[in-house]
């Protein structure tokens, strides 16, 4: 058999909790990042995101804290991404338990960044965070979670990143991003076709058939954020439909 | 009981060491060989390069040491290889505790494997209690060869070894402490032998 898709909900973290809504009935504390990813893990969650949205210098010891709590209670692989820029920042990411690590803007600024990581680490941690808008009929990179507009294709920059050492591509499109209706699966056919690493699509999820849209675009993972913690889909129901539908998806019983 | 996680700089022991913590035991993460001789039970995990996790091991005579353990001895994803005879990975001669040969996945597959693959043809008692095809997290690029010692097979292009055991020595290819509820009864299993 192929691997499975991966469902991957992602958690916007700042000074160690998590932001964005959570809305678990359940959960003693909605800000709680170690309780809700346990609670994703348990529904079936294949794989964890957690980015760091402060990233500053002086948060970043909160950061190791709680990647290393989250290590300690979750039974399924995390990366943790948000402000690294060095081969020093993912160490003691790894170190503190997490399982690989994405990077974004630092790369862009420096590639040889991607292959100082991967030599070091093993390209299996190092995933390529590209935060991606369609203008003029090309994909162009933008930088600081899509607030500032460069002029780098967004293809081109994917597959100098493959050939730099970049193990998995967590590809957002912005114009889709928030807008729930849809991944962008034009883009994720594309990379698709060209990449040799695995390629986890972000932005637009709103149903669940989008899920399976994009799984047929090819996508090896999708992610989504407000998606799971408004409990608008849940993991359980979400795998039981894509299964039905001809997925290979891990079940958990 | 005494649960020993052999140390080598071939990336994230912790993540071994917080599965069996999550099991309730308490290992000790240690390249000592006294320490490791007196163990009741081993475990050699492993993310990393081959040649470069050998030459730790050589420099420290830990290679002799596990070739030669009594106790139930568990290797992980790059632990399982460098229990083979030699990996394709460097070109690197290893432990020898089988004979089996490391080879790298070729053809139009995304290497490395990475993600939720199932496994099958389970065999006792390592498997005691899991269905067959029960998914577990593999990450790899290197695969050993299905054997007379394989007791769990999975197909990544090609079947190979998910899992092998002769005598006291165990080895999975798959992350059982990053497998959910099926890595945690894999481990179990072994805790209990």
């Amino acid at each position: 058999m192929p691997l499975t898709k991966r469902i991957i909900p992602c958690l916007d973290v700042k000074d160690g909790r998590t932001v964005k809504g959570v809305n678990f009935v359940n959960i003693r504390d909605a800000g709680d990042a170690v309780e809700l990813a346990s609670i994703y893990a348990e529904q079936g969650a294949d794989e964890l995101v957690f980015l760091d949205i402060t990233a500053t210098n002086e948060k970043r010891k909160t950061l190791l804290e709680l990647v290393t709590k989250v290590a300690a209670a979750i039974n399924i692989p995390f990366t943790v991404g948000g402000g690294i820029s060095s081969v020093e920042d993912v160490s003691v990411l790894l170190n503190a338990g997490a399982d690989k690590v994405s990077i974004n803007t630092a790369a862009i600024k420096r590639p040889a960044l991607i292959t100082e990581i991967a030599r070091q680490f093993g390209t299996q941690c190092t995933v390529l965070a590209v935060d991606a808008k369609f203008e003029n009929d090309n994909w162009f990179v933008y930088l600081n979670g899509g607030r500032v507009a460069t002029t780098m294709n967004a293809i081109e920059w994917m597959k100098q990143a493959i050939d730099l050492g970049a193990g998995e591509i967590l590809l957002t499109s912005i114009n889709h991003d928030g807008t729930r209706q849809g991944f962008a699966n034009d883009l994720i056919k594309e990379v698709e076709s060209f990449s040799s690493v695995p390629v986890i699509a972000s932005g637009g999820a709103g149903n669940m058939q989008h899920f399976a849209d994009v799984f047929e675009a090819g996508a090896d993972a999708a992610l989504a954020a407000s998606l799971f913690h408004y409990k608008e889909i849940s993991i359980p129901d979400l795998k039981a439909f894509l299964k039905k539908q001809g997925a290979n998806v891990r079940m958990v019983s | 009981m005494k649960l020993v996680i052999i140390k080598y700089n071939a990336g994230n022991v912790c993540s071994v060491e917080f599965g069996l913590q999550r099991l309730g035991v308490n290992a000790i993460v240690t390249d000592n060989i006294e320490e490791i001789g007196s163990a009741d039970k081993i475990i050699f995990p492993g993310v990393g390069a081959a040649g470069f996790a050998m030459d730790y091991l050589r420099e420290r005579k830990l290679d002799e040491l596990i070739k030669n353990c009594k106790q139930p001895f568990l290797g992980i994803c790059l632990g399982m290889q460098l229990l083979c005879g030699h990996s394709e990975e460097n070109d690197t001669p290893c432990i020898g505790v089988f004979d089996e040969h490391v080879k790298k996945f070729e053809g139009d597959i995304k290497v490395p494997q990475m993600g939720w693959n199932n496994i099958y043809d389970l065999k006792q008692p390592l498997f005691n209690g899991l269905n067959e095809d029960e998914y577990v997290y593999f990450v790899h690029s290197y695969y050993v060869e299905k054997s007379m010692h394989t007791v769990a097979t999975a197909n990544y292009s090609l079947e190979y070894s998910a899992a092998i055991q002769k005598d006291n020595f165990y080895a999975v290819q798959f992350h059982p402490e990053k497998s959910g509820i099926a890595g945690e009864k894999i481990l179990k299993n072994f805790i209990e032998l």
